[in-house]
């Protein structure tokens, strides 16, 4: 029992982790109704830069911070220059744009950096008082911190004016557009959060998974799990599925399949949830017109 | 090219590649069996993703499947190596089948991620402990190279190299025929509309599947080759950027264009080499500026841009014969840039 509550609360603590990534698919889906390929490898990138702060003698949170900046500054750069320009073409040429981002995230990554793996400080110390019998201080951390970035983002999306404009330009881009909203930028804006989103996970994973240029395949994978058992057009839903992902994979890692074969769990759930229910558990069904 | 023309060319082309082996070193020739086996694959996911629009980022699995076959035949039966390569290509005509069965479901974006979801996990699959009795685990399985017939004046290399292309060639012309009867203008036809299609009465589920299948097997078949040519099979041999680069090799050759394949197949045996000069990143970060800058300009690749320059030249001959110009051929491949279906008009 005590070993299976373990498992259930460490799932829970990476699944903050899957839960942040799916976040970031749906933000972009939502908008644009492009699966972002290379949301892992902007992660991948966004952690290298605040490894290079820490490194260059700042305090973690001071780090996170600005790398959280940057990340938002890149994210909007990177949908300006690089999507903009294919936004309503077909589903080939966007998946070939997306894949040659993730790709050139990856090579740039392992050009400056290198391909030898690197340890991550965790900012929660293994003594701290709030870990316990069943979970590493770094899992309760990981864990706080994504429910607190998920709380501001439920907070900036349903309070601000900001939120709204950009919640009306993904639902209804034409009419947003007639009362004044700039639909691009909130494109871009969609994008810089979803790189922020990512980045914050990045830097939660990092400690476990450490820090190497294909560190995120097997996050992004996980993620695209989550976004879809939730439902890729329902934010909330994709985060509830993250964490159901992250006990999923934790249990059937530990009692059925082995650890070895963890990523064909998430196989598994993504072709399963598109068979049965492609709209996911708590998404809508899609109706389109012919 | 009128049609004596274009029998000259082939022949001489012939002439080339089967001279081309004697001409240079060992090391060479292997590249060259290597650009055979990716126009193998290319060709196969070309037909899957260019002609009939179904976007795989996955065929590196079936690359893999392949490539086992063989191995695990070669390692535990005695069963000759020519025999392994139309098993190797059988096996993943049942395995490319079954998995387009549920992707019959999956449109655009969604059998996209599920196939990359597929390639990902493939290495992991392949190092699982209960079929490593078969798969040799992480070492992989260690193959000998086949030994040229006596009767022939080739070295081991070269006759790979043979094997492939008398396989290679068959398999064009297969895949020609297909793509320009029938069956190809209904692979193009679900692309383009499938509810179209289907109003024409084209049994959109069974093309599809069956086109899932036929590419798996043209994948496979590489794979088996592949094994073979390089005489090793490993699970960390094939990750997903085996995959992306066969995504590379059509986008750069030409998406929806049989001697794209070709192209696309030279440019991934040989660019990496040279770039790798540069730095271990450098063939990742050309194939992605690659990529997205080919979408950009050159959308139909080297293949439409050699098209386009026929076209040209021709068409000035034709005006200074004075003779009626004829239509320009219908053409199959995929308009790639402008507007998709249902796209979001924003400022």
């Amino acid at each position: 029992m005590d070993t299976f509550l373990q498992q259930v609360l460490s799932g829970l603590a990476t699944g903050g982790i899957y839960a942040s990534v799916a976040l970031a698919l749906v933000m972009i889906y939502q908008a644009t109704h492009h699966v972002n390929f290379a949301q892992g490898e902007m992660a991948m990138f966004s952690t290298y830069i605040a490894w290079t702060l820490i490194d260059g003698g700042l305090s973690y949170w001071l780090a996170f911070v600005l790398t959280l900046a940057l990340s938002f500054v890149a994210g909007v750069l990177i949908e300006r220059i690089v999507i903009r320009p294919i936004e309503n073409a077909p589903v080939l040429s966007i998946v070939v744009v997306f894949v040659g981002l993730l790709v050139i995230l990856n090579s740039v990554a392992g050009w400056i950096y290198g391909y030898t793996i690197k340890s991550f400080p965790s900012p929660f110390a293994n003594d701290a008082w709030y870990g316990g019998r069943y979970m590493s201080p770094h899992e309760v951390g990981m864990i706080s911190v994504t429910l607190a970035m998920l709380l501001l983002v439920f907070l900036f999306f349903r309070f601000t004016p900001l939120g709204l404009a950009m919640r009306a330009s993904a639902q209804n881009p034409v009419s947003s557009r007639l009362v004044g909203i700039r639909v691009g930028w909130m494109l871009a804006l969609g994008w810089g959060l979803a790189a922020m989103i990512g980045s914050v996970a990045g830097m939660m994973a990092a400690p476990i998974v450490y820090l190497d240029p294909n560190m995120m395949s097997g996050v992004l994978l996980y993620g695209f799990a989550a976004a879809l058992l939730g439902g890729i057009t329902n934010p909330w839903g994709a985060a509830l599925g993250g964490f159901i992902v992250g006990v999923l994979e934790n249990l059937a890692g530990a009692y059925v399949v082995g650890t070895e074969i963890k990523l064909t769990v998430a196989l598994v759930i993504i072709v399963g949830v598109l068979l049965v229910r492609p709209s996911g558990l708590f998404g809508r069904t899609l109706v389109t017109r012919v | 090219m009128s049609a004596p023309q274009r029998t000259l060319a082939f022949a001489a082309l012939g002439a080339f590649l089967v001279l081309l082996p004697f001409a240079i070193s060992n090391y060479h020739v292997f590249q060259l069996t290597m650009v055979v086996v990716y126009a193998i694959v290319l060709l196969g996911l070309n037909i899957l993703t260019g002609f009939n629009g179904q976007v795989s980022l996955g065929h590196g699995a079936f690359f893999a499947i392949g490539a086992y076959v063989t191995a695990i035949l070669l390692d535990k039966t005695g069963v000759p190596y020519w025999a392994t390569v139309p098993m190797a290509g059988g096996v993943c005509l049942v395995a490319g089948f079954l998995f387009g069965l549920p992707a019959l479901r999956l449109e655009g974006l969604y059998l996209a991620l599920a196939t990359f979801a597929l390639a990902v996990a493939t290495p992991q699959i392949l190092k699982y402990r209960h079929i490593e009795q078969w798969t040799g685990g992480v070492q992989g399985i260690t193959i000998l190279k086949p030994d040229p017939p006596p009767f022939l004046p080739v070295n081991s290399d070269q006759w790979l190299y043979f094997f492939c292309l008398v396989i290679a060639v068959p398999l064009y012309v297969v895949g020609w025929n297909l793509l320009r009867a029938r069956t190809g203008r209904a692979l193009v036809a679900i692309r383009d509309h499938p509810l179209a299609a289907s109003a024409m009465g084209i049994d959109n589920a069974f093309y599809k599947s069956a086109t899932f299948g036929i590419s798996a097997m043209y994948t496979g078949v590489a794979g088996a080759l592949g094994a073979l040519v390089t005489q090793f099979v490993a699970p960390d041999s094939f990750p997903i950027f085996l995959s992306l680069s066969f995504l590379v090799g059509i986008v750069v050759g030409g998406v929806a264009s049989i001697p794209g394949a070709v192209f696309g197949a030279v440019f991934i045996e040989f660019v990496p080499n040279v770039a790798s000069a540069i730095s271990d990143a450098a063939p990742w970060a050309i194939y992605g500026l690659v990529l997205i800058l080919f979408m950009y300009t050159m959308p139909q690749g080297v293949a439409g841009l050699l098209r386009m320059l026929e076209r040209r030249f021709a068409a000035r001959d034709w005006s200074l014969a004075g003779k009626g110009q004829p239509a320009a051929p219908p053409t199959l491949a995929l308009p790639l840039k402008g507007e998709g279906k249902g796209g979001r008009k924003a400022d």
